[in-house]
């Protein structure tokens, strides 16, 4: 019987035919077990895919797929870490002085944020307590000295005073308006190089120019002398025909030249109006916005970009 | 079948564990591909498809492998039968070896990709499908005189067919 040649190898030159045995395949019947044992394989093999594509992760080759791994897994990792130094034959070239400077540039870096991280506490506090201060700033639209007030003047010397701590060296002079984010406070009497005397509007020698805020009346606003409830201001309008309505709010008219009282900033409510017997006029009581036995954080008002020993806050709020 | 069993392991240890590090964009060379092609190049269609269905087998369940089991195992046999038609009983020709590395790394890579389209397996675009199928063709062949005839040699020594 003449050998019939397999199709395939009819592409390659000077063909011969394979001698027979178990591995040639150009006998009939060498061809027909060939594509016998082709027809098995194949068909494991869609088994195989039939039984994992369906079931996702149940599969049931799941169990082969754990016991080839619990055989591979550690081959991997042996062999892992034996190419691991070789491929990291490079880092060993890296000279000692490079790893130097990365030790001083990283501990430079480690200090400067552990310092942030100390003063970051201090720094927080510090910003709660300026941003009324500098909301009041900016509603002003001047800039601000902050200040702590620090010392009252006793109220047997008939003198009300205080002494804030912002001085000379922090830009402060005499005649400058006081103020914190409730209000008018006062204006400065004197200033040392480190501290200066607040004179309080409550005092009987503080006379405030003031504009009523509903009708733009102006008048003069006078302390009484008094603490806490009693610490109340005595308006007497210019023309004194208008006579301002109880709840009206005063703000400061403003002297010449910003000194010593800027314009607009909030002083006090009418609470009362009375007709005043002796000079038939009338006269209202205000009731000033700031709370003058708990004055803490104030505010005094400098030339934009004066130079200070402190922040000083402008007025679009940031702190220079 | 213990030799072909030995090397199928090694290889596929090589190619799983030791190449990655040593890889161009995730694409590694096919080794068992390459025992395959070696073993029908010496023992012809049915040992190769045989070998081929087992170490595409062992393919698809060795970790970190997650595709459908088979896929690996399909293409191996398709390799194996292709390959083995080129066997002679002569030694074959250096061309020879290399075209056959070639077509059968074209031909397994292919129908691995078309059993994943089939199947909705995890398939990349069509225009990474070329890059994959080609740049594993030429480390294939790249690697060919490196591994191939010391594994025909093998093949040829330790595990002659039996007449």
């Amino acid at each position: 019987m003449r050998p019939s040649r397999p199709r395939a190898t009819r592409l390659l030159r000077g063909y011969r035919p394979l001698r027979p045995g178990p591995d040639s395949f150009d006998q009939r019947a060498d061809r027909s077990r060939l594509r016998s044992r082709m027809v098995a394989l194949v068909l494991a093999c869609l088994t195989l895919m039939t039984l994992d594509h369906h079931a996702g992760a149940h599969s049931p080759l799941e169990p082969a797929r754990r016991a080839v791994g619990s055989v591979f897994g550690p081959v991997e990792s042996v062999s892992g870490d034996a190419v691991r130094p070789v491929t990291a034959v490079g880092d060993w070239f890296r000279t000692r002085r490079s790893m130097q400077n990365d030790i001083a540039s990283l501990e430079a870096q480690n200090s400067r944020l552990r310092a942030q991280n100390a003063t970051g506490d201090y720094t927080r506090n510090q910003l709660a307590e300026f941003q009324g201060l500098t909301s009041a700033a900016g509603t002003l639209g001047r800039a601000l000295v902050p200040a702590h007030v620090v010392a009252y003047g006793p109220a047997q010397s008939f003198s009300r005073t205080v002494t804030v701590d912002a001085g000379s060296d922090a830009g402060v002079r005499p005649d400058q308006t006081v103020l914190d984010d409730d209000g008018l406070v006062g204006r400065v009497l004197r200033v040392t190089p480190t501290t200066a005397t607040v004179l309080l509007i409550v005092d009987t020698e503080s006379v405030v120019g003031g504009r009523v805020g509903t009708d733009m009346n102006v008048g003069f606003l006078r302390g009484q002398g008094g603490l806490g409830d009693h610490g109340t201001l005595d308006l007497e309008l210019v023309d004194q025909s208008d006579a301002p309505t109880k709840g009206d709010t005063i703000v400061t008219w403003g002297s010449h030249g910003g000194a010593p009282y800027v314009s607009g900033v909030p002083i006090g409510r009418v609470t009362a109006v009375y007709a005043s017997l002796r000079e038939s006029t009338q006269r209202a009581v205000i009731q000033p916005f700031v709370d003058f036995g708990a004055l803490d954080l104030v505010g005094i008002v400098v030339p934009s970009g004066t130079s200070s020993d402190r922040g000083v806050i402008e007025a679009d709020g940031t702190l220079q | 079948m213990g030799v072909a069993g030995g090397l199928v392991l090694v290889a596929l240890v090589l190619q799983v564990a030791v190449f990655p590090h040593l890889t161009w964009e995730g694409i590694v060379p096919n080794f068992c591909l390459l025992v395959v092609v070696a073993s029908a190049l010496v023992r012809g269609p049915a040992f190769a498809a045989t070998l081929g269905f087992f170490a595409g087998l062992l393919l698809d369940l060795a970790p970190p492998a997650d595709h459908v089991a088979g896929r690996w195992a399909l293409a191996l046999v398709v390799v194996g039968y292709v390959a083995g038609l080129m066997r002679q009983d002569t030694r074959p020709t250096a061309t020879t070896v290399i075209v056959t590395v070639a077509a059968a790394s074209f031909i397994g890579t292919s129908v691995y990709a078309l059993s994943g389209v089939v199947l909705g397996d995890a398939v990349a675009g069509s225009g990474d499908l070329v890059r994959i199928v080609l740049v594993s063709l030429l480390w294939d062949v790249l690697l060919t005189p490196l591994v191939l005839p010391g594994v025909m040699r093998l093949f040829t020594r330790l595990e002659p067919a039996s007449a």
